[in-house]
């Protein structure tokens, strides 16, 4: 065996671990962040019984999942029931290998970034599918319907914002992608990109099946929809695989329309030299983190859609939306307009 | 092209959404309902048989637990027909304390539906907000009965006892100092103190839940124009109460037929106009503001008008204790009361109360004994739960959730 070969590999399955380890940390931390603020939306104080203010609680609730026995119902698939929650998990999990952290702080900087992370996420729906079919349940089989249908409308709507991205970038690369948005906050992509800024966070939010766009487990309706059947750490892997996806897509909202890891100070005169210290991460961090608590704010807030008007919303607004700020797009970068194409 | 059969999917009863033991037979094509057919029973106590076989004032207790979220306004239906076959009638007191006790039971119980509602259709944050509020009026209950849910409070000739002069307060060892002096803040006076204080807060409160979903566009997309109903096939239905009020009819029995203290209470009546389960919404959400004005007269009145709160016939109302020691007729009056119980001169009655869920009417027939021969309770969920299927055709499946939540669905009443 080639030692260069081995050497390779071996500092690549470091690097995927340096990435899977505190993307997992975080997801563990997301949950307890999650039930401490929604907690103190609702007037309550959320978990402080585990640990120091609870901060304990994840790991308990892992470790009873870890120990719980993990039920496959008599009439399931049995082999596609377990590899269900695998393949979600697998899909989120993967996506991560091209996002950059930092100038050069990524697994695999490849040049069509935009597009694998697109298609890895498509694959997670697979996951769903079958287990909603596996379970053989109707009421998961109705979730997975459900998901499967409105991932795929609000995947549209996603894509068509993300090629006001590209076309803006001139590039499928998620690190030049941020480094065109050089400049300070006015020069991020929000401002030029404004419809399809929200049109892209409005589908993050749908595509996760996070509140208010919920059908898919649609808590009061098909009980907990295409994961009514799991238990123990089946059901806990597509608990990970959910905010796994919450995290990563908070992340690329950050990266494709508020400059990434750039010091939103940047060109400010002293301001901007203070904060010039500041690592790239900490900021995509901390944006990152502005992404996920507007999550848990939304899950606090609204009432849940139903099946047919997340796919009018989908369908008849954002899509259209999208499409006519496309041309504007393409109507700035040809004409080279304002800060953010000169 | 093949021919796609719809499928019958079981709903509950063991289902969030089931408000309890709600079972639905759902036939869907896709997700569309086709027939919803309504299973009940599962809940079912006796409760009517077993009035039949003890004395009178021991079913008192069975009432607050056939809709257990307005246990008060049971009783007072009951009381009520009781009264009205003995005939006597409550003291102008106790009078108004059934008044204002029925009210505060309105607003704990549109709070606990608004904030199921609310939950079904997702918005989960209210369901907390309600319930920090329907703990103060628990407390009050707590405060006169000793019970915070179950109160038996009401007895035929007035009610148990006048309202206490202190309303207890937090135990301050359970509690660090500023804890503890902001949980008892308003705690210090009488219990009616508390009510007022209350009564106070509570405008506010509403206004809170209303930013959180009258104008929330999700909201409102979820339940306007959903499970409509015409102002005639209301009638025909036999709704009462806020169902019926949402579909723009303005019938309420406390004006209509008015009991206790209600004809001398100023409030109105909210109507909706399209019978929708947004109107039906704003019809309850506007009720408890009525209600709230009606505690607020209530309290004014009992504050300044002290007096009995039982009638004095011992007949019917257990002698005092101290008299009881003394002379003989009254020991003979209480252990007649305590064995036997009362009877009640043979003949029917039927007394309904305008119940936070529609009219609440008891039946009541006796046969001169200290049991009822038979006692039938008329709920009002029970016609609004008959009336699903026809709400839900055509609807989606979420949308039978929103049905269930807007009819108020409390299943110890329907299943009795």
């Amino acid at each position: 065996m080639d030692l260069e070969l081995i050497k390779t590999i071996g500092w690549i399955l470091v690097k995927i671990v340096a990435i899977i380890v505190p993307v997992i940390l975080t997801i563990v931390y997301l949950m307890y962040f999650e039930r401490k603020v929604i907690g103190f939306m609702q007037a309550r104080v959320g978990p402080n019984r585990v640990g120091y203010r609870g901060l304990l609680q994840p790991w308990a609730d892992g470790i009873k999942l870890l120990f719980k026995e993990v039920l496959v119902p008599s009439s399931s698939n049995k082999y596609l029931f377990i590899v269900a929650p695998m393949i979600t998990m697998a899909a989120a999990m993967a996506a991560w290998a091209v996002v950059p952290f930092g100038t050069g702080l990524v697994l695999a900087n490849i040049n069509a970034g935009v597009l694998y992370i697109l298609a890895v996420m498509s694959l997670g729906v697979y996951g769903v599918i079958i287990a909603g079919w596996a379970s053989n349940s109707k009421y998961a089989f109705l979730g997975a319907l459900r998901c499967s249908a409105q991932m795929i409308s609000y995947e549209i709507a996603m894509g068509f914002a993300l090629v006001g991205v590209l076309m803006a970038a001139g590039s499928l690369n998620l690190t030049e992608i941020v480094m065109a948005q050089q400049g300070g906050f006015w020069h991020w992509y929000w401002i030029p990109l404004l419809p399809l800024f929200v049109v892209h966070w409005v589908s993050s939010v749908a595509e996760t099946n996070r509140a208010p766009f919920d059908i898919a487990e649609g808590e009061s309706e098909i009980v907990a929809g295409f994961h009514v059947e799991y238990s123990g750490m089946a059901f806990a892997v597509f608990f990970l695989a959910e905010y796994a996806n919450m995290i990563l897509l908070a992340l690329l909202a950050a990266i494709f329309y508020m400059g990434g890891w750039l010091s939103p100070f940047e060109g400010i005169p002293y301001l901007g030299q203070w904060f010039a210290f500041v690592p790239g991460p900490i900021w995509l961090i901390l944006k990152t983190c502005l992404f996920l608590f507007l999550y848990l704010w939304f899950r606090a807030t609204f009432p849940r859609f139903r099946y047919d008007q997340v796919m009018r919303l989908g369908w008849k607004v954002y899509i259209p939306v999208t499409l006519v700020w496309i041309v504007v797009v393409a109507l700035l970068v040809q004409f080279k307009i304002g800060p953010w194409f000169s | 092209m093949a021919e796609i059969k719809t499928y019958t999917m079981n709903f509950g009863p063991q289902h969030p959404a089931a408000h309890g033991v709600l079972r639905l037979v759902l036939e869907l094509d896709g997700e569309t309902v086709v027939r919803a057919d309504p299973h009940v029973g599962l809940l079912h106590r006796g409760t009517e048989k077993l009035a039949e076989t003890k004395p009178y004032n021991q079913s008192i207790g069975y009432m607050d637990r056939l809709d257990y979220v307005s246990m008060m306004c049971n009783e007072h239906g009951y009381v009520l027909a009781m009264e009205k076959l003995l005939g006597i009638e409550a003291p102008i007191r106790a009078q108004y304390i059934r008044t204002m006790f029925d009210e505060i039971t309105r607003i704990l119980n549109h709070l606990l539906w608004l904030g199921a509602h609310g939950l079904d259709i997702g918005a989960m944050t209210v369901l907390l907000y309600t319930f920090r509020e329907r703990e103060d009026l628990m407390d009050i209950y707590e405060a006169v009965s000793g019970a915070r849910m179950h109160a038996t409070y009401y007895r035929p000739g007035g009610v148990h006892r006048d309202i206490p002069d202190q309303m207890p307060q937090y135990d301050p060892k359970q509690f660090t100092k500023s804890q503890e002096k902001w949980r008892n803040a308003n705690r210090q006076g009488s219990v009616l103190d508390f009510i007022w204080d209350f009564t106070e807060r509570f405008p506010k409160c509403v206004d809170e839940y209303e930013t959180l979903l009258s104008d929330n566009r999700i909201w409102k997309q979820r339940t306007v124009g959903i499970g409509v109903v015409s102002p005639e096939r209301a009638v025909a239905l036999g709704f009462t109460g806020p169902m019926l009020r949402g579909s723009g009819i303005a019938w309420d029995l406390r004006k209509k037929q008015p009991y206790a203290a209600y004809d001398q209470m100023e409030f109105d009546i909210p109507v909706g106009k399209n019978g929708d389960s947004y109107d039906r919404y704003l019809v309850r959400v506007e009720e408890m503001r009525q209600s709230n004005k009606i505690i607020r007269q209530c309290v004014k009145w009992l504050r300044e008008n002290p007096g009995p709160v039982m009638i004095n016939d011992h007949k019917v109302v257990p002698p005092k204790r101290d008299v009881m020691k003394n002379s003989m007729e009254a020991l003979i009056h209480h252990f007649k009361l305590f064995t036997e119980g009362m009877c009640i001169p043979a003949g029917e009655a039927y007394a309904a109360i305008e119940h936070p869920k529609g009219e609440f009417g008891v039946y009541l027939v006796s046969d001169g004994a200290n049991k009822p021969y038979r006692l039938k309770v008329r709920a009002a969920g029970f016609a609004h739960l008959s009336a699903l299927d026809e709400m839900a055709r055509g609807h989606m499946l979420a949308d039978v959730v929103a049905l269930i939540g807007t009819q108020d669905i409390v299943f110890g009443e329907i299943d009795r």
